[in-house]
């Protein structure tokens, strides 16, 4: 089951075009990755699908309702949170103000003390750094961060953009371990990553776009099969 | 003791201009508009205590509500612009508000003299406070009541769920954004805001100058208005308030001995403020101390 549907979604800043009619779909309930190199459209369709950019056209379905152009109140309201590449804390604001901005949109404000103990209990670093500042955080703190602020939103659909981007090799196994714990959860999950190799280990299906296309839409298993992949992007000696 | 109710009107009508800006600032939007608001608010409300008689207090109200208006208007295309931009388009419009007075003639007869605006030549005899008996030290009693209803106005709004929107929003707009705020809603009504509360500080400017012309809301007042803030301190609305005090009380007033090396002084101690407290005299170091002396906000949780 397609939970959000992506067709020939074409989005451009100015006359350049930086999706050329991008079309994909996420299932349900699972971990799905988009791979790409750097200026490929990750980001770019990151933020054509949360309502950031509005595409020239194409659409964007989730759970059968349209979301193309739509702002992106509407898009979080209907539960789609992004987790913004770089993370984009609020580095003046604490980390508990943090969390509370994140459930802006909660029309049961009564239901947020104890998400935000939930986030502390996934987070255990997060509960005790929530009175200082976001922005002096490590960057694997502002990583989760990031995340649990978009958790705040209760999401149906998390996108994930380059959540390992500038993060030590440990933090990044850590980053994908909770990506894995969020999924077993009932979270689906839409990854743009340039580590093919963490992808790999959590991911259960792929995309790969290259200058605004979609060039590979597989499996793992037909990824890593696939020799030009291989080549470009696990790095493994042919 | 007048000289001293003088000084009081002064510091409070500049409270009220600085705390203008303040809301405009929280947005991350540098404005060298409220100049403008505030002579929008000064003229109109002088024209209709003076023109059309009415009292000075729904004279302000509708004057702040003009003022505010115009500033909703400005704040959808300075939506478009970010940065130094906005503080070219902002200048822009400050002077043309001023510039429109400077062109504006509107007199009618009153007895056998002439009153209302009349071009470069200004604004004169806005006479409500001295037509009604009110002393010096009323006026000083009616400027401050103002100042602590928008100080308190802006301080519940710091702590509501609307401040947290218009901080996140200075903060980072596309953050702001991925938690579903609404960018448009918040920069204009932050600017809708602004231009309310300078409307109220310009009429009661009018009021107590009793003479106004359009070199009085030039770009030094604007720069002034948005210095209040920024020296203050973005944490709460009591840097607005001390950075007031210390810029019209101590460095115009208190420095007045030094003749005319006063300026230039003037313009070293408010480097070496901003060099010694670069998070303005009221950080939020100086807010938590304060908070735990007088106890505030025990109740309320740290909102």
């Amino acid at each position: 089951m397609a939970v959000l549907e992506i067709n020939d979604i074409v989005t451009a800043y100015g006359k350049i075009e930086a999706l050329k009619g991008v079309s994909l779909s996420v299932a349900e309930g699972k971990i799905t990755c988009l791979l790409g190199p750097n200026g490929a459209g990750k980001t770019t369709l990151m933020m054509t699908i949360s309502g950031i950019l509005k595409p020239q056209r194409g659409a964007i379905r989730f759970n059968g309702q349209d979301l193309a152009g739509k702002p992106a109140r509407t898009v979080v309201g209907q539960g789609v949170a992004l987790v913004p590449e770089n993370r984009l804390v609020f580095p003046e604001m604490t980390v508990e103000e943090n969390l509370k901005a994140g459930a802006y949109l909660r029309r049961d404000a009564g239901k947020v003390p104890s998400d935000i103990a939930s986030v502390y209990e996934r987070f255990p670093r997060l509960q005790e750094r929530r009175e200082q500042y976001a922005g002096t955080l490590s960057g694997g703190e502002q990583q989760m961060l990031a995340i649990s602020r978009a958790l705040m939103a209760r999401p149906k659909l998390l996108l994930m953009d380059e959540p390992s981007l500038g993060l030590a090799p440990l933090i990044v196994e850590d980053i994908f371990r909770i990506v894995r714990e969020l999924n077993n959860e009932g979270t689906t999950i839409f990854l743009v990553e340039q580590n093919a190799h963490m992808a790999l280990q959590v991911a259960h299906h792929f995309y790969l776009i290259e200058q605004g296309k979609i060039v590979f839409d597989g499996s793992p298993d037909e990824m890593e099969e696939d020799e030009v992949i291989k080549r470009a992007y696990l790095g493994s000696k042919v | 003791m007048d000289f001293y109710f003088g000084l009081l009107q002064i510091i409070g009508v500049h409270t009220i201009l600085g705390l203008s800006a303040y809301i405009v600032l929280l947005t991350g939007q540098v404005t060298i508009a409220q100049a403008g608001f505030f002579a929008i608010g000064a003229y109109i409300a002088g024209m209709l205590t003076v023109l059309a008689g009415w009292h000075l207090v729904p004279a302000m109200l509708v004057a702040a509500l003009v003022a505010g208006f115009v500033a909703c208007l400005v704040g959808f295309p300075a939506l478009r612009v970010k940065g130094l931009m906005l503080v070219v388009a902002t200048t822009a419009f400050g002077e043309a508000v001023r510039l429109f007075w400077f062109n504006f003639d509107y007199q009618i007869a009153k007895g056998d003299v002439q009153v209302g605006p009349l071009g470069g030549e200004g604004f004169k005899q806005i006479r409500f406070f001295p037509e009604n008996g009110w002393t010096t030290g009323d006026v000083a009693l009616f400027i401050w009541f103002w100042v602590a209803v928008i100080m308190a106005g802006l301080w519940w709004m710091d702590r509501s769920r609307a401040g947290a929107v218009l901080r996140a929003v200075g903060e980072d707009e596309l953050a702001a954004q991925s938690v579903g705020i609404n960018l448009t809603a918040a920069k204009v009504s932050a600017f809708a805001v602004g231009g309310f509360i300078a409307g109220i500080g310009g009429a009661i400017y009018a009021h107590y100058t009793t003479h106004i012309e359009h070199a009085n809301f030039g770009v030094i007042l604007a720069t002034f208005a948005i210095a209040y803030p920024i020296l203050g301190g973005l944490s709460s609305v009591l840097g607005t308030l001390l950075a007031v005090i210390f810029i019209q009380g101590f460095l115009v007033e208190g420095l007045r001995f030094l003749g005319d090396w006063r300026n230039l002084l003037f313009g070293a101690l408010i480097v070496l403020a901003m060099n010694v407290r670069p998070r303005g005299l009221i950080d939020e170091r100086v807010l938590n101390t304060l908070r735990r002396t007088f106890s505030i906000g025990q109740g309320g949780g740290n909102a």
